[in-house]
């Protein structure tokens, strides 16, 4: 034991140089990653109001949070939604329209992987969604639903329970074409042509087998990156809604994990009880990650 | 004309199904932008018009000079805005690059104790979001005295583990260790090796880091940290404006374009070292 620390130790100083590189970044992903991940796994045991010290209070937070918490089972079932709906669609968008893409000449290639690609970086501007599918007559969608008579009064697409789900849905769709779908675009590029002359021989007929048994596999790498993103993203929905919807959204329709976080942390300054809510959300992301990487494996 | 490549395995009947597809795909994606840059030209009638019209018809350029008209009557100078999110955007991308860089270079060319566990724990951190530790990240930032300084949005950016996933599978397979090497046996330094060999290499790469730490910061509020109105960002204060009511609508559509430029922009020049960075990130099993 004591010769293995002293030969790690030997190690450790015969790379100084290589901890001299790593050293600033490490600290600072320490500080501002790693660290509050800890804190918050200790929190979520705790009572935490910000003024006086943290108590602990052992699962409490937790059988609260999953037995008598209404609101957040409505948050867990929409971010659920989200996460079933909005992820597996996005990530299937990026990809088959990364595909089809790719088979374009370059110029023609660029214009269109900018404009899928753009909404994910124009920050606030899917707002204008609030006037696609504004409550008004003036709205796009009801202006025209209204004028050829579809409905006889303007529908409250963000406001009614009915439709403020599906028509966020269509909005986060838009704008999550983002790292994964750049991240397949490349994937495609780099695919080596000699692979589909070898295919063809083998006996590949046409571009869906040419797809499941050439591309897919050899841009495996790619699709595992992208689904770690994609995953991220479709838990994290809440920001982008609460802009959409409000918040408190009616009847509490829209309400996601995230934003079920931001009621108890920014507003009631329940730190403990807001920590739980992140630690399931924590827990839950990279369990799915696991299991998604798992199925990924399989492909081809 | 002929729009693809020449390929075989193609069917006719395939390329129609695909291309509808992609057409539609394009116009779903296309229409809503088109909407922000036409609706921004519309006079405030044409705004309010049933049945509502998709495009301009009389462009007007009143709803950038609306907009300049509220900037140059705000209550603290409009330069100071734009002032705190250039410096925030350049110390924060600057930054980042560097630190990112660095440790990139080690982790993926040299072999010491520590090595797999950091990027074991950086690829952890790509698997949640920054929202779960946004409570905890406040108590470091309060413990540290850096709320309302623009520390506390510039640091934590220096540190986002995607650049450095980005950057280190970019060195592992564009940068070849016999040229390292061989530099090495020349008696160069380390930090030569990485200033003068890598960082030319893996130019795509840290233009992509540029261009994704910018968009962070780009349109960042300040968030939770900062209070002072002197320290406030450009997106804050143009928010602020958009949300004036129904009489501020054309000026708020002058913002959203304006705020989508820049980012896009930036995507478009550097479209070709991005492709390339992101065709190295895959994961390997």
């Amino acid at each position: 034991m004591k010769t293995k620390l002293a030969h790690l130790w030997s190690e450790v100083k015969r790379n100084k140089i290589s901890y001299v590189f790593v050293g600033p970044f490490t600290i600072l992903f320490f500080i501002f990653t790693v660290l509050p991940v800890l804190i918050s796994i200790g929190l979520s045991f705790t009572n935490y109001n910000m003024l006086q010290k943290p108590m602990f209070v052992g699962w409490a937070n937790f059988v609260k949070l999953f037995f008598s918490d209404d609101v957040f089972l409505i948050a867990v079932k929409n971010t659920f939604l989200f996460a079933a709906i909005t992820g597996p669609l996005s990530y299937f968008a990026c990809l088959i329209f990364a595909w089809f893409i790719n088979e374009l000449k370059p110029k023609l290639r660029a214009v269109l992987t900018l404009l899928f690609y753009a909404p994910s970086i124009s920050g606030n501007v899917f707002l204008i969604w609030t006037i696609i599918f504004s409550g008004d007559a003036y709205g796009y969608v009801n202006g025209f639903l209204l004028y050829w008579g579809i409905i006889k009064e303007p529908i409250q697409w963000f406001l009614d329970p009915k439709y403020m789900l599906p028509v966020t849905m269509i909005v986060i769709l838009w704008m999550s074409l983002g790292t994964s779908f750049l991240v397949f675009i490349a994937g495609l590029q780099g695919i080596d042509r000699s692979l589909y002359e070898a295919g063809a021989i083998d006996g590949i007929r046409n571009r869906w087998q040419e797809l499941w048994f050439l591309t897919l596999p050899a841009m495996r790498p790619q699709l595992m990156f992208g689904a770690i993103m994609s995953i991220t993203s479709s838990f994290a929905v809440g920001h982008q809604v609460v802009q959409l919807v409000g918040f408190p959204s009616t009847d509490y329709a829209g309400h996601t994990v995230i934003t079920h976080l931001m009621d108890y942390g920014n507003i009631r300054f329940e730190m403990g009880y807001a920590a739980a809510i992140a630690t399931s959300l924590f827990v839950t992301m990279v369990v799915t990650q696991q299991i998604v990487q798992g199925l990924l494996r399989k492909i081809g | 004309m002929q729009l693809r490549t020449k390929r075989i395995s193609r069917s006719p009947g395939g390329d129609a199904f695909i291309f509808t597809l992609l057409f539609m795909g394009a116009a779903f994606m296309a229409l809503p932008m088109f909407f922000v840059i036409s609706n921004a030209f519309k006079p405030l009638n044409e705004l309010f018009l049933f049945p509502p019209k998709l495009f301009v018809r009389n462009p007007t350029l009143n709803n950038f000079k609306d907009l300049f008209v509220l900037i140059s009557s705000s209550w603290i100078p409009f330069s100071r805005y734009v002032f705190n999110t250039l410096f925030i955007t350049t110390a924060g991308t600057l930054g980042h690059v560097i630190l990112a860089s660095m440790a990139a270079y080690a982790l993926a060319k040299h072999k010491f104790p520590g090595s797999k566990l950091i990027f074991t724990t950086v690829v952890l951190s790509l698997m949640f979001a920054p929202e779960v530790t946004a409570i905890p990240n406040y108590l470091t930032m309060s413990a540290l005295g850096w709320i309302d300084t623009y520390a506390a949005v510039i640091v934590p950016a220096w540190a986002a583990s995607l650049g450095l996933f980005l950057m280190k599978q970019f060195m592992d397979q564009m940068v070849p260790d016999t040229l390292l090497e061989a530099a090495k046996i020349d008696g160069a330094h380390e930090f030569t090796i990485f200033w003068k060999i890598v960082m030319p290499i893996v130019r795509p790469a840290w233009l992509t880091l540029i261009i994704l730490s910018f968009q962070g910061l780009w349109q960042s509020t300040g968030g939770n940290f900062i209070y002072s109105e002197e320290l406030k960002t450009l997106p804050y204060a143009l928010n602020q404006i958009a949300q004036g009511g129904i009489a501020r609508a054309g000026v708020a559509a002058a913002v959203a374009l304006l705020m989508m430029i820049v980012p896009v922009t930036v995507f478009v020049i550097n479209q070709a070292s991005v492709v390339e960075t992101m065709g190295t990130s895959g994961m390997k099993e």
